[in-house]
């Protein structure tokens, strides 16, 4: 099985074959001997050669962490041969949903429709609990649309705005 | 052997929740005492309450209508026959008016006396009875400022910097620090509408402002025929805007002899105040090891573990025993403290995003232990943290020999604790603890304001093993292939139902195909 995997931005080639009970791992054309077991779904018990390792995994709406040891890393796999991955791949290149992360009431719109912004720039100013909260953008891209105005109330998960 | 000459209550209403109330109830079951617990809507789920022997719904959330609501709670101590309440710390425990309709009530307050709550209550009445009893405090004034021209009358007096600060509450609220006199006069105006806003009095007294103190409390318990002890101090200066982050007992910079002078105006404080029960006397102390009487706390603190593990002693259930009439059974002769112990408050904040609360659900949780680790919690695994509420998570203490140990203790198990699910302030600790002045013990109470704005934020630990990502992307894979549906990856195989099980049972399939084409 070979893999697209992307760890923080930067990508890596996994071919992973399972072979007489024992693993063949290949990262980026480099063999590597590897030892898996799931202690849980979510929590790996992962021997590399003889260095140990325990990775959690964590997934929180469309965002997917790995955390080896203390150390987190943002991932995202893909299956190059699957129909549904290609699909989502092509999906990354298309339109995103600013939401809200908790609900609370929108105190400020820092940007207008057309509006150009980077990768964690600030759509939205949320106030919650005597709180304010600055809303990113979640990719580099054009404000598309504004789904929300000042003073408008919101839940989690509703989406305030759509990034191209 | 003549039985004791009180009786001991049967059942405690614990008028709080999360961790405290889990700890409260622990105490009671050692003691075999029945917990009541309450519970507002919003915390159904909560740990205390399936921990409780009876729990009783009062409300919604918000805390007036809840935790704070008088009448709900001393109706549900009528309805199940409590005949003590425990308040924990924050919401009623310091409330007089509570314990007064306690008293009323006939269920007994598991604290102070309203009269000594509200002499403390008040910092400016605090102060006045700690001139009358001779007690150092921070130069200013022990009243309410009347006029701007007081202030400026004052200020010129005790020398700039000096501070504003509310009569009638903390948390930095309703404090403004005066450089120089040109802002005196914006900076009262200011202090004075917050502290209206957050207390509902807008009471501004004046004081020094000493030049990087150390916040050090002493920790005293006092029973109701007369004795008061100190049961050693606690350092907590660091803060983060005001609000504990990290406290540790005892404080590195007191020695026996300081400890014995601070221990002693402790208890004087709290005999001026006809004290009862556990109470803590907070100081500020300068450059020169001055100390000064800063206020009274009239309840058990968020921080009273690291007391308990260098004493040895239980300060929840001498809680219980002193309001059942018991005598302190100690004197302070046999108070000894013995090793070092520090706890981390474990949040549910952003670290990323200024410490922003961060509920939901918890989805993993990994817990450190081990010798010299306590923690005291109110989450688990499953658990959604409730918006509502201050969402302290945990308390993780270390005890050691000594503050070295403690510190490797500390982070070995801040290595281990994995919160999935949300955020928490777990990494602020990891800094902390590896920062090399706090290792040095050169603590105050700007440190850690200091540190957050020095350190920049996305950057790896620097003890991040080398190739971490590397790993990670072999572990992705992995994930990939042993439990694809429970991490949200597209399938493996284009057929799928559970798909680790067919996963395997391909792999199967095709290894005994292998061994069969293979055979001669």
């Amino acid at each position: 099985m070979t893999y697209d995997i992307t760890i923080d931005g930067k990508n890596h080639r996994l071919e992973l074959d399972r072979v007489e009970g024992r693993w063949l791992c290949r990262l980026d054309g480099l063999a590597i001997e590897v030892d898996a077991i799931l202690a849980r779904p979510d929590v790996l018990s992962l021997r590399i050669g003889n260095r140990a390792y325990e990775i959690k995994s964590e997934r929180v709406a469309n965002d997917w962490h790995l955390w080896v040891g203390s150390a987190r890393f943002a991932a995202e796999v893909r299956d190059p041969r699957s129909l549904r991955s290609r699909i989502r791949a092509a999906d990354d290149h298309g339109p995103s949903k600013v939401t809200a992360p908790m609900p609370g009431k929108v105190v400020r719109v820092l940007v207008r429709e057309k509006s150009e912004v980077e990768a964690g720039s600030g759509v939205f100013v949320v106030e919650a609990m005597k709180m304010q909260n600055e809303i990113k953008s979640p990719k580099k891209g054009t404000i598309q649309k504004l789904l929300v105005t000042e003073g408008a109330a919101v839940n989690a998960g509703d989406v305030l705005a759509i990034v191209e | 052997m003549p039985g004791p000459r009180f009786e001991m209550f049967k059942k405690i209403l614990i008028a709080n929740r999360g961790e405290i109330a889990v700890r409260i109830i622990r105490a009671c079951h050692e003691m075999g005492i029945a917990a009541v617990a309450v519970y507002s809507d919003v915390d159904r789920a909560s740990l205390h309450v399936r921990k409780a022997d009876e729990a009783y719904p009062i409300g919604a959330p918000p805390a007036p209508e809840s935790y704070l609501n008088i009448q709900k709670i001393l109706d549900v101590a009528r309805r199940s026959g409590a005949d003590a309440i425990h308040p924990g710390y924050g919401f009623l425990s310091e409330n007089a008016k509570f314990a007064d309709a306690c008293a009323k009530a006939g269920v007994k307050f598991i604290g102070p006396t309203a009269s000594a709550m509200e002499m403390m209550g008040s910092k400016t009445r605090a102060r006045q009875a700690m001139e009358a009893a001779g007690v150092p405090f921070v130069p200013g004034t022990s009243r309410g400022l009347e006029s701007f021209e007081q202030a400026q009358q004052v200020a010129a007096r005790i020398g700039y910097p000096v501070m504003f600060k509310a009569a009638a509450g903390g948390g930095g609220k309703g404090m403004r620090l005066v450089q120089a006199p040109a802002q005196l006069k914006s900076s009262l105006e200011e202090a004075r509408s917050e502290a209206e806003r957050s207390f509902g009095d807008g009471e501004i007294y004046i004081e020094k402002a000493i030049v990087n103190p150390r916040h050090i409390e002493m920790q005293v318990l006092a029973d109701e025929h007369g004795n008061t002890v100190y049961l050693g101090e606690r350092e907590c200066s660091l803060q983060r805007r005001h609000q504990k982050v990290l406290e540790e007992a005892p404080s590195p910079v007191v020695d026996p002899d300081m400890r014995h002078r601070m221990g002693e105006v402790a208890v004087r404080v709290a005999q001026a105040a006809n004290y009862t029960n556990a109470g803590t006397v907070e100081f500020l102390v300068d450059q020169q090891k001055n100390f000064y009487f800063l206020e009274m706390n009239t309840r058990l603190q968020v921080e009273h573990p690291v007391t308990e593990l260098v004493t040895g002693l239980d300060l929840v259930h001498l809680q219980i025993r002193i309001a059942a009439g018991e005598k302190l059974p100690f004197a302070q002769a046999d108070v000894h403290l013995r090793g070092h112990a520090m706890e981390c408050r474990i949040y549910a904040e952003d670290p990323d995003n200024n410490y922003f609360p961060s509920p939901g659900k918890i989805t993993l949780l990994i817990a450190p232990t081990g010798p010299g680790i306590r923690r005291d919690t109110g989450m688990y695994e499953g658990w959604t943290v409730p918006l509502d509420y201050d969402p302290l998570l945990a308390k993780l203490v270390g005890y050691g020999e000594n503050r070295e140990q403690v510190i490797a203790r500390l982070s070995c198990a801040l290595d281990e604790y994995f919160v999935g699910g949300i955020k928490t302030n777990i990494s602020l600790f990891r800094r902390i603890l590896t920062n090399p002045d706090f290792r040095a013990a050169k603590l105050d109470t700007g440190f850690l304001d200091r540190m957050l704005k020095q350190n920049d934020e996305l950057h790896r630990d620097a003890e991040t093993a080398p190739h971490a990502a590397e790993v990670a992307a072999i572990a992705a894979g992995m994930f990939a292939v042993l439990a694809p549906a429970a991490n949200g990856i597209a399938g493996v195989s284009a057929s799928n139902g559970s798909a680790t099980t067919s996963t395997w049972k391909k792999i199967g399939r095709d290894e005994a195909l292998r061994r069969l084409a293979t055979d001669r």
